[in-house]
């Protein structure tokens, strides 16, 4: 069986240094590798103002992992992390299935549309200029709330 | 928003009417100006509905918190669901309140 991917979000206090950040996502891959998964990719939100206060945090700096890995791995870096007091809040996502699902509806829809287009004689990718325009001038979204005071 | 009013909130008030003066046929005449409500995500052709985002989840989360119901949304059904798994995540990780008061 192939590797799962999964989501690794968590938040740090709003004082920590580069060098705290850095230092506890080495700890992190630390962990990744030893139980032989990998890092696809890591990103640094950066300091966010969250939406309700963790233990008197009101902002925070957000950092994201995917981790191509096992659940056992996921597992043991959720132990972990609950153990980090550095760490005020994370969450662990698995996204491989989700991420298949929503490809399959992209490409199943563009194949869908390019038939349609060739079969009504025209090159199955739209041209630029074709069609009705992006926004539609009255139609900026405020229509889905309407109803709201009924 | 004197139309808006007419389907539910008219109800009550539709009865008082009709003893008064007897114009049901006026009442039910009257032409109601709802536009019909499209799912923005069908529309929009968004498939993937993920709780990094906030922009897009941020209008169905209004002021006090709650989820938009896909009654005022017109969200259907298959995208209500999914846009609800994101903003439970995005909430777990304060990206989103839970309450607001």
């Amino acid at each position: 069986m192939s590797d799962r991917q999964y989501e690794l979000v968590y938040i740090l206090p709003p004082e920590t240094t580069d060098q705290q950040v850095t230092e506890l996502h080495e700890q992190v891959e630390q962990v990744v590798s030893r139980m032989k998964g990998q890092i696809e990719k890591n990103e640094n939100w950066g300091r966010r103002r969250m939406a309700y206060e963790i233990g008197h945090y009101k902002e925070g700096v957000y950092l994201l992992d995917v981790i191509n890995g096992s659940g056992e791995l996921m597992k043991e870096l959720d132990r972990r992390l609950k153990v980090m007091d550095q760490v005020i809040r994370h969450m662990i996502v698995r996204v491989d299935e989700e991420k298949r699902v929503i490809d399959r509806t992209r490409t199943k829809r563009q194949s869908e549309s390019e038939r349609r287009r060739v079969k009504r004689g025209l090159p199955p990718q739209r041209q630029p200029g074709e069609g009705r325009s992006q926004m539609d001038a009255d139609d900026d979204g405020d229509d889905r709330f309407d109803g709201m005071e009924a | 928003m004197a139309f808006g009013q007419g389907r539910s909130g008219g109800g009550g008030r539709g009865k008082k009417g009709d003893k008064k003066s007897g114009d049901k046929e006026k009442g039910q005449r009257r032409p109601m100006f709802r536009r019909r409500k499209v799912c923005k995500f069908c529309a929009d052709k968004i498939d993937d509905i993920n709780y990094k985002d906030v922009k897009l989840l941020g209008p169905f989360v209004p002021e006090r918190g709650k989820i938009l119901p896909r009654r005022i949304s017109g969200t259907c059904a298959m995208h209500q669901r999914k846009l609800q798994v994101a903003i439970k995540r995005a909430r777990q990780i304060a990206l989103v309140p839970y309450v607001t008061d």
